[in-house]
């Protein structure tokens, strides 16, 4: 992967300052360490970090079509690239570079802005028609990769102009834009854990949205959303026999990882020691010769800890594994380093355990990895699919006293002690009870458990805030959505809010980029998900057992223990890894009364109580946790981004 | 007496879970799961408090949101255990 960033004047006859552009992608040179590139002439410049992964001698970028027309800069991969190249070299085009990148110009040449529908990968770039004068800038379908955008109105330096970047950071470098929060964009982080592209938590900032285009002209930005999430409308999903299907997921999942292992240098992959990662180091290993590199990360707290149900698949696969042990005091110590890197609160410490994971994989010196992201939502696995079955079948007789016992065999790694009564389960549960037909029915004990946080905010900021999250959500869903089948819209849900907001991004692209190492996701590709989407509920969830189908297809190729065992999150230590015996200095300072004061985010009084609360408490709510996280990287985020820039 | 038991618990449930000691936050009926001020595994601590800052030891039978639910819930179910221990 790499990094991109540029600036595009209104005013076609501007020209770009170089050191501009030079600030702006030495601020995300941790995406690409081994070379840069620029392209300035009037109206447009732009320019590229590179991490080379193909072609590593002849892929410096823009990279150009054969007359120097169309120029692109480009981060990602295209992963069916040698098709697309022999199709082209049969074209007539020739090639200067045996890079995937060069498709794109070539295959842009050929179809136009349509010509993202042939590419398989992940990818955010920027395409400049020379002639044309048209600037294009596009994500990947399900948001794997970042791209941000600002549009500049009135500055001496630039005039009226857009300035991009594969990071925020990009933006703020070139000193065109003025890093402000954005209190809407927090609101909705404090309710969905992210904002919703194209908000982001800093004012003026856009995201691109996963699957989506922008053509800039002149002045003129138009966006073109040319993909998403779709489902068939409830009955009509597909019905074929168990096996055919189980061999066509195992024939599509194979491939989708194959030509993922595409790379002028070794690919490894992280291992969880769950279903989805070990089926994808499993389907790796039939195809590949020498011994797979794979990584994983242990926990001292036995609760969070995998390493056991780790060590059963490197056992069974006998692959070259490379275990990092992550203790409380690695996650305080590099909590505002990934922070950094997350350019957004959040709300829970996972992010810094997996900066320190990919930082492993460099070590080892590799800097391409697989991973198992995308599963859950694709396949079904998401414990809140299975909540809202329950509550779905609850709901249809509430005055049962035995439908939602079935909520206690959710969550057998939770311990429930008899405090956990059935009662209270069924009253934080039964939430919306009255309400099976509201679109975010399956997300709101999830969605209410998270703005509770809210109740750290201060006065001041609350008023700012507002609270019209979910009301923003509901006006944005697709106008299928109604139709489709109640797991399906739970899974559109996921895969529009926490998938590209916070997985894909805080704890996906942001904690690999900060170590140099590109991630490949083969379940989100894309004709995985249009299986995935057109199957019945009852084949990703059969009663109350996640990914049915997928792990009918690996039964074969992995160890019993594997197969059933119960999904387990990937959750890191929160508050404990900050108030235990060693608070860091950074900690107590950001939350002192002057240092909460003087940001206006929290209620000193409130947070003093809390943290106060968490030193003694011996079995901290999940509440508390949260919002403790998220006082603590909102004001590490402050500090680095609007402190620092002002 | 029975007015600091129901001081007694208002305040814990205010430093704890509103994290204020402004008593007008919470009314002596408003209901903790109710109003989200107990999320799923906030009733742990409620229990620990009423075992051993109140000293009456609360069975698993007796876990639910009739006992435990508000101040006045949490208060009347105290007396009656005291009362009848």
């Amino acid at each position: 992967m790499c990094g991109l960033a540029g600036i595009h004047f209104d005013d076609a006859a501007r020209p770009p300052d170089g050191a501009l552009l030079r600030r702006m992608i030495a601020a995300i040179g941790h995406r690409g360490p081994d070379g840069e590139g620029f392209l300035a002439e009037p109206g447009i410049g732009l320019a590229h970090a590179r991490l080379s992964i193909i072609d590593l001698a002849g892929g410096a970028q823009p990279i150009w079509n054969e007359e120097r027309t169309i120029a692109i800069v480009y981060n990602g991969e295209v992963f069916n690239y040698p098709e697309l190249r022999k199709e082209l070299l049969a074209k007539g085009h020739r090639f200067a570079t045996d890079t995937d990148t060069e498709c794109l110009v070539h295959l842009y040449e050929e179809e136009g802005d349509g010509f993202v529908d042939r590419l398989n990968g992940q990818y955010a770039f920027a395409l400049w028609d020379r002639p044309r004068r048209r600037l294009l800038l596009c994500r990947d379908r399900t948001g794997i990769l970042p791209l941000y955008w600002c549009r500049v109105v009135d500055s001496e330096v630039s005039g009226p102009a857009i300035v991009f970047g594969s990071e925020v950071k990009a933006l703020f470098a070139s000193g065109l834009v003025q890093a402000e929060a954005d209190p809407e964009g927090l609101d909705e982080l404090w309710t969905f854990w992210s904002p919703i592209a194209p908000r982001t938590v800093f004012k003026g900032v856009e995201m691109i949205r996963p699957g989506e285009m922008l053509v800039i002209e002149g002045a003129k930005v138009t966006r073109r959303k040319y993909w998403n999430w779709e489902f068939p409308d409830a009955g009509q999903h597909r019905r074929a026999p168990l096996p055919e299907l189980a061999h066509e997921l195992t024939g599509i999942l194979g491939d989708a990882t194959q030509i993922r292992l595409r790379a002028d240098v070794p690919v490894g992959a992280y291992l969880s020691g769950g279903l989805d990662s070990s089926s994808l180091v499993a389907l790796l290993n039939r195809s590949i010769a020498s011994s797979l590199h794979t990584f994983s990360i242990g926990f001292d707290d036995p609760d969070l800890d995998e390493s056991a149900h780790q060590r059963a698949v490197v056992e069974r696969l006998q692959t070259r594994h490379h275990h990092f042990q992550c203790t409380a005091a690695d996650i305080a110590d590099s909590f505002p380093t990934a922070i950094r890197h997350t350019e957004s609160p959040v709300l829970r410490t996972a992010p810094a355990p997996m900066r320190l994971l990919s930082q492993s994989v460099r070590q080892a010196g590799l800097k391409v990895v697989l991973t198992g992201e995308g599963a859950d939502e694709v396949l079904g696995g998401y414990d809140i699919f299975k909540e809202a079955k329950v509550r779905q079948f609850w709901a249809r007789n509430p005055g049962s006293p035995w439908r939602p016992l079935l909520l206690k065999r959710l969550y057998p790694y939770l311990d429930f002690t008899s405090a956990q009564g059935d009662a209270y389960l069924k009253e934080f549960f039964g939430q919306g009870l009255a309400t099976p037909d509201d679109p975010f029915f399956s997300h709101q004990p999830r969605w209410m458990t998270t703005a509770q946080c809210k109740l750290f905010w201060s006065r001041d900021f609350a008023a700012r805030a507002g609270t019209g999250a979910t009301e923003r959500l509901a006006a944005n869903l697709p106008p299928d959505f109604p139709r489709w089948h109640p797991f399906n819209r739970a899974e559109y849900l996921e895969a529009a809010t926490l998938l590209p907001g916070y997985l894909l991004t805080s704890q996906g692209d942001r904690m690999l980029m900060a170590s140099s190492v590109e991630g490949r996701f083969p379940y989100l590709d894309h004709r995985l998900v249009a299986f995935a989407n057109a199957l019945h509920p009852s084949l990703k969830m059969r009663v109350l057992k996640e990914k049915y189908l997928l792990r009918l297809a690996m039964q074969e190729a992995l160890p019993a223990s594997i197969l059933e065992r119960h999904k387990q999150p990937y959750r890191a230590p929160d508050a404990a890894a900050f108030l235990g015996p060693r608070t860091p200095d950074y900690v107590n300072e950001l939350t002192t009364p002057n240092a909460l004061k003087s940001y206006g985010y929290f209620d000193p009084d409130k947070v003093a109580r809390l943290v106060a609360k968490l030193r003694r408490s011996r079995a901290p709510a999940v509440r508390d946790n949260m919002a403790f996280v998220g006082i603590l990287s909102t004001q590490l985020w402050h500090a680095e981004f609007i402190d620092r820039t002002h | 007496m029975s007015d600091s038991l129901h001081d007694q618990v208002r305040r814990f449930i205010l430093e704890n879970y509103l994290f204020t000691d402004d008593a007008s936050q919470l009314g002596l009926d408003d209901s903790l799961l109710g109003r989200g001020i107990v999320d799923s595994t906030g009733m742990l601590e409620i229990i620990l408090f009423i075992e051993e800052q109140l000293g009456v030891k609360v069975a698993d039978s007796e876990m639910i949101p009739e006992n435990l639910d508000s101040v006045n819930r949490i208060a009347a179910f105290v007396t009656s255990k005291r009362k009848a221990a």
